[in-house]
C-alpha cells in the first residue's frame, strides 16, 4: 500500500464523519476554511508556483456571490436573461464567465509588465469593486441582499451547515486535485518556469505571458466558485467580506501555510481562520476596546514568517507525515514524438548580416556577419567581454539587433520572440546556466519537448494527457542518457555541478529536435572525461546534419572539433577560416596574447 | 458647471494633486533604491495627522511608545551584535539613539503641557516622533530580507500596513480628527477665495520638491541615493553601504509621509485608515510614471487629483471608483509598449 494514498484516505475519512461528530459550530467553521482554502489555493497557483500576486482575489469571490445573489433574487429579469435566474448551478457558470472575462481584461493590462503591476492592478481594482457593491442601488447598497435560495442537488437542499458542508469540501478536493495534476504535466512544467525562468522558458518555446494568464484566471475561477457557495451558505451577501482588505487576508492563508504547496492551502486558511476567531474574542477584552485588532498580530506574523520560513508551515508539517515523494516512471513503450526532417548537409541555415547592437554609448556587436551550415560546427571565440553573448542573444530573439539582419532557414527573425524562433528549430543552451533548481533534472529536460506537445491546460488538469505526456518523459529521458546524465535523472537539477548543468541545458535544448543548437560555453567546468564525451556527442549530431554554433574559451576542445571559427574581439569580427589558419593568425594572437611591441 | 465651480474644484484638485505628489515621489524613490513597495506610506500620513490631532487634545499621543517599542528592539539588535563584536562605543550610540532618543522624547511630549505649545512646535515634535519610525521599520522589517524578490518585499509592506491600521485604532481611536488651519486669512482672487490652508500645502510640497532635487543633484548623500537606485551592487562596490541607503530613503519617506499628513489634517478629516486611500492615489501617480519617472509621477499626481475633484461633483458616489479606474488606460498604453520578457528579480 502506498503511504500516500493511506494518509489521504485517512484524511478524507475524517473529512467524511466531521458533521457527525462535531457540534455545528465547528462545522460552521470548517465550511469557512474550505472557503478559505479554495481562494488560497487560487493563490498558490499564482504567488507560490507563478510568482505573481494578486490582492484583488477577495473581489473575485465578490464577482462570484453577487452575481448568483442579484440574479436569483431577482424579480424581474429581462426575457433574455431569465433563464440564468432558475437555478444556482445556472449563476454558477454566469458567474464564472463573468470572472473570466474580468480577469481576462486586467491580465492583458499588467501580465506584459513587471510583476509587481499585476498586485498594484488588483488593489486598485479591488477597491473599485468594492466601492461599487456598497453603491450600486440595484444591489442593495451596503446593507446588500438577502434571501439567497440554497443550492439543490439531486432533490436535496442543502439548506443546512453540516449538508453544503460536504459541497464545500467537494469543490475544493476537485479543485485540488485539478491544481495538482495541471502542475504535473506539459503546462504545469511551464507555469513552473515562469518564476525565476521566464528567459529559459520562452527559449524553449513557451508562451510565459499566456502560463501567467492561465494561473492567474483559474486563481480567479477559483475564488468566483469559492463566493457563489459563500452566497448560497450564507443565503446574504453584502460587501464587507470582498474588500481589499480580506483580499490581503487570503493573501496571507496562502504565504502562511505554504504558497509553493497545492495543501499549503488549507494548512493555512486553517491557522488563520482560527486564529482569528481566537483573536477576535480575546484582544479586543485584552486592550479594552473594540476593533479589528487581529490585524495587528496578522501583520507582524506575516512579517515573522516571511523573515523565518519563507515556504511556510506546509514543508514543516510535510516532514511529520511519513509520505515519500513518488518516482515518474518511464514507460519505454511509449510512441516516440515526431521528428523534424533535417535539412540536407551543407545547406545554408543560419546568417547573420551586419549585426549591430548598442547599449547606449556601448557597441557590443559592430556589423558582426556570419554564416552556419548544415552538419557544422562553427565556433565563436574571443576574449571576454568581445560580445559573443550579446551576439548569441541577437539570434536567438532574447534580444533585437540596433540594426542588421539575422536570416534563420532562409527567414529574417532579427526582433522575433524567442518562442517563434525556437518553433522553427533553433535551440539554445545559456552561459550562466538557467534551470528550475528545485524540479528534477527529467523534468527540466521535459520543458525542452514543449513545443512538440499540444495537450492543453484542461487535458492536463484532468489526465487526458497521460499518452503525450508519457512521449514526452520517454524523449526527455532519451537525451539525458545521450548526453550522459542517466543516474542523475530524479535528482534535483540544482543539486547537480555545475558542468553537468551545463551538460543537462544541452540535453534540454536537443528535446525540442532543433536543426540549429547553439551552445554558450558548453566545455566550462567539465572534467577531462566529460569534455570527451561532450565532443563526441557534438560530432555525432553534426554526422546527422544538425548546424552547431558553439561559444567556447577551451581551445583545445575549439580546435579539435569544429570546422571553422569566426574570432571577435571589442564587439567586431577580427578573423575566419580554418582552426589551422586561425591559430597562425597574428591578428588573433595579438588578441588573445597582446601584440608584441 | 460654471467657472467658479470649476476654479474651485481645481483648487481643491490642485491641493490634494500636491500632497499626492510627494507621496508619489517618496514611493518612487522607495522603489528605486529598496525596490520596497511602500504600501504603509499612507499610514505615515494618518500618523501624522493624528498624532498632531492628539497633541492638540493633550493627550499624550501612543505614537511616541511605537517609537521607544520599535527603538527598544533595534538596540537590542543592533546594540547586541555590537556587543559581540567588542565595539561598547557603537552599541552605547546605538542605544543613545533607538533608546534614549524616544525616551527622551516621550519625557518631553509627556512633561510638557503640548495643547499650549505654539503650532510650529507641536509639529516639530509630531515630526519628531513619527518620522523616526521609517528607518527604524527599515532595519526591523526589510533589512533582514533586503535581497529578497520583490514580490515578497511586497507582501511585508502590504502586512506591516495591516498591522499599522490595527495599531492606529488602537492609538487614535475610531473618531475622525480634523485639526485648525496653520493660519486664518484668506485670499481673494477674483472669484476664488483661495484658503491659506491650501496656500501653505502648495507651497511646502512646492519647497520640498525642490529641496529634495538640491538633495539628489548636489549632496553626497543624495548621490549615494541615487547610485543605488542605478546599480545597487555597483554602488555597494563603491562603498555606499544598502543599509544606510535603505534607512536613509525611509527617513525621507516618513517624513515627507508625516509632514503631508500635518499640511492636511487641517483640510479634510483623517480616520486611523483614511491613509491607505491617500497613499494609494499617491500610487495611481506612482505607477502613471512607472515607478521610475519623478516628473511623470508628479504630472500623474495632479492629474489624480484633479479628476478626484471633478469627479466628486459629477459622481460622487463613484469618486473611487473612477479615481482607481484611471490606472487602466495608464497599464494598457504601458503594457503596449513592453516588447521583451525579462526576468523578474
Amino acid at each position: 500500500m502506498r503511504t500516500d494514498r493511506l494518509v489521504l484516505g485517512a484524511f478524507l475519512a475524517l473529512l467524511l464523519l466531521v458533521p457527525a461528530i462535531l457540534s455545528p459550530y465547528y462545522v460552521t467553521l470548517l465550511n469557512y476554511i474550505g472557503l478559505y482554502a479554495m481562494v488560497a489555493l487560487g493563490l498558490v497557483l499564482l504567488t507560490g508556483v507563478g510568482g505573481l500576486t494578486s490582492f484583488g482575489q477577495a473581489a473575485f469571490v465578490g464577482l462570484g456571490a453577487y452575481t448568483t445573489a442579484a440574479l436569483t433574487t431577482a424579480t424581474d429579469l429581462p426575457g433574455w436573461l431569465a433563464w440564468a435566474g432558475t437555478s444556482p448551478w445556472l449563476t454558477l457558470a454566469v458567474g464564472l464567465l463573468l470572472t473570466a472575462l474580468v480577469a481576462v481584461l486586467i491580465g492583458s493590462l499588467t501580465l506584459k509588465l513587471s510583476g509587481h503591476f499585476l498586485p498594484l492592478g488588483t488593489i486598485a481594482w479591488g477597491i473599485s469593486l468594492y466601492f461599487l457593491f456598497g453603491t450600486m442601488e440595484s444591489l442593495g447598497g451596503h446593507t446588500g441582499i438577502s434571501g439567497i435560495p440554497a443550492i439543490g442537488l439531486l432533490g436535496w437542499t442543502l439548506d443546512e451547515g453540516g449538508e453544503i458542508y460536504y459541497l464545500i469540501w467537494a469543490f475544493l478536493l476537485v479543485a485540488m486535485l485539478t491544481t495538482h495534476n495541471l502542475l504535473d504535466s506539459r503546462e504545469g512544467r511551464a507555469i513552473r518556469a515562469l518564476k525565476g525562468g521566464r528567459v529559459m522558458a520562452e527559449a524553449m518555446g513557451v508562451d510565459t505571458s499566456r502560463s501567467r494568464m492561465v494561473i492567474f484566471v483559474i486563481a480567479a475561477l477559483l475564488a468566483c466558485a469559492s463566493g457563489w457557495l459563500y452566497a448560497h451558505m450564507q443565503r446574504f451577501v453584502n460587501p464587507t467580506p470582498f474588500g481589499v482588505h480580506i483580499g490581503i487576508e487570503y493573501l496571507f492563508m496562502a504565504v502562511v501555510g505554504g504558497a509553493g504547496y497545492v495543501w499549503g492551502a488549507i494548512v493555512g486558511a486553517g491557522v488563520i481562520t482560527v486564529l482569528k476567531q481566537w483573536l477576535q474574542n480575546w484582544l479586543p477584552s485584552l486592550l479594552g476596546a473594540t476593533g479589528n485588532f487581529e490585524t495587528i498580530v496578522f501583520g507582524l506574523l506575516m512579517v515573522l514568517v516571511l523573515h523565518r520560513a519563507r515556504e511556510g508551515l506546509w514543508p514543516i508539517l510535510k516532514k511529520l507525515v511519513p509520505v515519500r515523494a513518488l518516482r515518474k516512471t518511464i514507460d519505454p513503450d511509449a510512441e516516440p514524438l515526431p521528428r523534424r526532417t533535417l535539412p540536407k548537409a551543407g545547406e545554408l541555415i543560419l546568417e547573420a548580416k551586419d549585426v549591430t547592437r548598442r547599449f547606449g554609448g556601448l557597441i557590443a556587436n559592430n556589423n558582426m556577419s556570419l554564416e552556419v551550415r548544415a552538419g557544422e560546427i562553427l565556433a565563436l571565440i574571443g576574449p571576454n567581454g568581445a560580445g559573443k553573448s550579446t551576439m548569441f542573444n541577437q539570434i536567438s530573439g532574447v534580444d533585437t539587433p540596433t540594426s542588421g539582419e539575422v536570416l534563420f532557414l532562409g527567414k529574417p527573425v532579427a526582433g522575433h520572440d524567442s518562442r517563434e524562433i525556437a518553433r522553427m528549430g533553433m535551440s539554445r543552451t545559456f552561459q550562466h546556466v538557467k534551470l528550475l533548481p528545485t524540479m528534477s533534472v527529467l523534468e527540466n529536460v521535459a520543458i525542452g519537448a514543449h513545443l512538440r506537445s499540444d495537450k492543453g491546460v484542461l487535458s492536463s488538469a484532468w489526465r487526458l494527457d497521460r499518452a503525450e505526456e508519457a512521449r514526452i518523459l520517454k524523449e526527455a529521458a532519451r537525451q539525458i542518457e545521450r548526453v550522459g546524465l542517466a543516474e542523475y535523472m530524479y535528482e534535483e537539477a540544482g543539486s547537480l555541478a555545475l558542468g553537468q548543468q551545463r551538460i543537462l541545458e544541452i540535453a534540454r535544448a536537443l528535446c525540442a529536435d532543433p536543426c540549429l543548437l547553439l551552445l554558450d560555453e558548453p566545455a566550462a567546468g567539465l572534467r577531462f572525461r566529460e569534455k570527451e564525451a561532450l565532443g563526441e556527442l557534438l560530432r555525432k549530431l553534426r554526422a546527422e546534419g544538425m548546424a552547431t554554433l558553439i561559444v567556447e574559451h577551451d581551445m583545445d576542445f575549439v580546435m579539435s572539433l569544429v570546422d571553422r571559427v569566426v574570432v571577435m574581439e571589442f564587439g567586431q569580427k577580427i578573423a575566419e577560416g580554418l582552426p589551422d589558419e586561425i591559430q597562425q593568425n597574428p591578428a588573433v594572437l595579438e588578441a588573445y596574447l597582446g601584440g608584441v611591441e | 458647471m460654471d467657472m467658479s465651480i470649476a476654479l474651485i474644484l481645481s483648487q481643491d484638485g490642485i491641493t490634494n494633486g500636491a500632497i499626492y505628489a510627494l507621496l508619489a515621489l517618496a514611493l518612487v524613490l522607495v522603489f528605486a533604491v529598496t525596490r520596497v513597495i511602500f504600501i504603509q506610506q499612507g499610514e505615515f500620513v494618518a500618523y501624522g495627522a493624528l498624532t498632531l490631532a492628539m497633541m492638540q487634545s493633550g493627550v499624550l499621543p501612543a505614537t511616541v511608545w511605537m517609537l521607544v517599542a520599535m527603538g527598544a528592539l533595534v538596540t537590542v539588535l543592533d546594540g547586541g551584535l555590537a556587543l559581540k563584536a567588542g565595539q561598547g562605543r557603537r552599541a552605547a550610540s546605538v542605544a543613545g539613539w533607538n533608546l534614549g532618543y524616544p525616551l527622551a522624547l516621550a519625557a518631553v511630549v509627556g512633561g510638557l503641557a503640548v495643547n499650549e505649545l505654539p503650532l510650529a512646535v507641536q509639529v516639530l515634535l509630531t515630526l519628531a516622533i513619527v518620522v523616526p519610525m521609517g528607518p527604524m521599520m527599515y532595519r526591523l522589517m526589510y533589512q533582514p530580507i533586503a535581497s529578497a524578490p520583490v514580490l515578497v518585499l511586497l507582501i511585508v509592506s502590504v502586512a506591516l500596513h495591516i498591522a499599522m491600521v490595527g495599531l492606529g485604532l488602537l492609538f487614535f481611536g475610531a473618531e475622525g480628527q480634523r485639526t485648525p488651519a496653520f493660519s486664518e486669512f484668506s485670499l481673494e482672487l477674483g472669484p476664488l477665495m483661495v484658503s491659506a490652508q491650501t496656500l501653505w500645502v502648495v507651497v511646502v510640497s512646492v519647497l520640498l520638491i525642490v529641496a529634495l532635487y538640491q538633495f539628489f543633484e548636489r549632496t553626497l548623500y543624495g548621490k549615494a541615493l541615487r547610485a543605488t537606485a542605478i546599480n545597487r551592487v555597483g554602488a555597494q562596490l563603491m562603498g555606499i553601504s544598502p543599509t544606510l541607503a535603505g534607512k536613509l530613503t525611509f527617513f525621507l519617506a516618513a517624513f515627507i509621509g508625516a509632514l503631508s499628513g500635518v499640511l492636511i489634517a487641517p483640510i479634510t478629516t483623517i480616520y486611523y485608515d483614511t491613509g491607505f486611500l491617500i497613499g494609494l492615489k499617491g500610487f495611481v501617480a506612482a505607477i502613471i510614471g512607472g515607478l521610475a519617472s519623478y516628473p511623470l509621477a508628479a504630472v500623474g499626481a495632479l492629474a489624480v487629483g484633479l479628476l478626484e475633484a471633478f469627479a466628486s461633483f459629477w459622481a460622487s458616489a463613484y469618486k473611487e471608483v473612477i479615481v482607481f479606474t484611471l490606472i487602466i488606460p495608464v497599464l494598457l498604453w504601458r503594457s503596449l509598449r513592453s516588447h521583451h520578457v525579462e526576468e523578474e528579480e
